[in-house]
């Protein structure tokens, strides 16, 4: 039961992703964007991430993929008639692909990593439970957490002054 | 038999080569960035196969970084992406060359 959902959704995620590749319109690829997003959150559940995936859903599906479509909006970009790339772009870019796919095939197949657990560890002590994440949010990266509240400040600063208009700047009026 | 590792990192390994084929493929800047964060779900659904299967919450808790870390580029990003298109009236990357030449 489980391997046959393992299945559907991934087959649903990549099938979503090559729509976001693929689509014309960028409003459509925005759309599929946020499929292969919740397929993505479903997947998160089925490997005990239940806080991730609602995350995942909260954040990207929710924020981010709204703030696309908005941007999408504001700036009329859907796409329409033009051609989204070249036939000589699609062999370039289907070869680099090709490269990164064999690369890390051929990383995966002479490295260790072949060897390690590749089923669930017999041991339950592996829980996802809230009190886990605070535990380690305020103990071990606890230095990181304040790093990344700088950071969202930093962002918020910039997001500030880039949608600044500056008069001095050759914008169009 | 159980779908183990291999399959969940062969998932984010193909889903992580989507993202990049796109990002060289299309013209739309927007697009590139949503094929730009294809590649960073992926990574986080590697780091999350990982954790589970070596039972270790380690990955988990870099996910929720990872996490907060992207909401924040996006802002970042579209920002850039609208006040490029403030001075150029394009998002088209094939238009953006003035570096050329």
């Amino acid at each position: 039961m489980s391997n046959s959902l393992f299945y559907f959704f991934a087959a649903l995620t990549l099938l979503s992703a090559g729509a976001v590749v693929f689509l014309r319109n960028a409003v459509a690829a925005a759309l599929s964007f946020f499929v292969s997003l919740c397929c993505t959150g479903v997947l998160f559940v089925m490997l005990d991430a239940y806080l991730l995936a609602f995350m995942l859903i909260l954040v990207y599906a929710g924020a981010v993929v709204a703030l696309f479509l908005f941007i999408i909006m504001l700036l009329d970009m859907q796409g329409g008639t033009r051609k989204p790339f070249t036939k000589a772009s699609m062999v370039a870019s289907a070869i680099a692909g090709a490269l990164l796919l064999v690369g890390v095939g051929v990383f995966a197949k002479h490295s260790e990593f072949a060897a390690t657990a590749a089923t669930l560890p017999a041991d339950s002590s592996f829980s996802t439970d809230l009190k886990v994440y605070g535990a380690s949010l305020f103990t071990t990266y606890l230095l990181p957490v304040q790093v990344i509240g700088f950071l969202l400040l930093i962002a918020m600063l910039g997001v500030i002054v880039l949608s600044k208009r500056f008069d001095g700047a050759e914008d169009i009026q | 038999m159980n779908v183990g590792l291999n399959e969940y990192i062969l998932l984010s390994v193909l889903l992580f080569v989507i993202g990049f084929f796109g990002v060289l493929l299309r013209k739309n800047t927007l697009v590139i960035y949503m094929c730009l964060e294809l590649m960073l779900i992926a990574s986080t659904l590697a780091l999350v196969a990982f954790s589970r299967f070596n039972g270790r919450m380690d990955g988990n808790v870099f996910v929720f970084f990872i996490l907060t870390v992207a909401a924040a580029e996006v802002a970042v990003g579209l920002a850039i992406i609208v006040a490029l298109f403030r001075k150029r009236l394009t998002v088209q990357v094939e238009e953006l060359n003035s570096l050329k030449n």
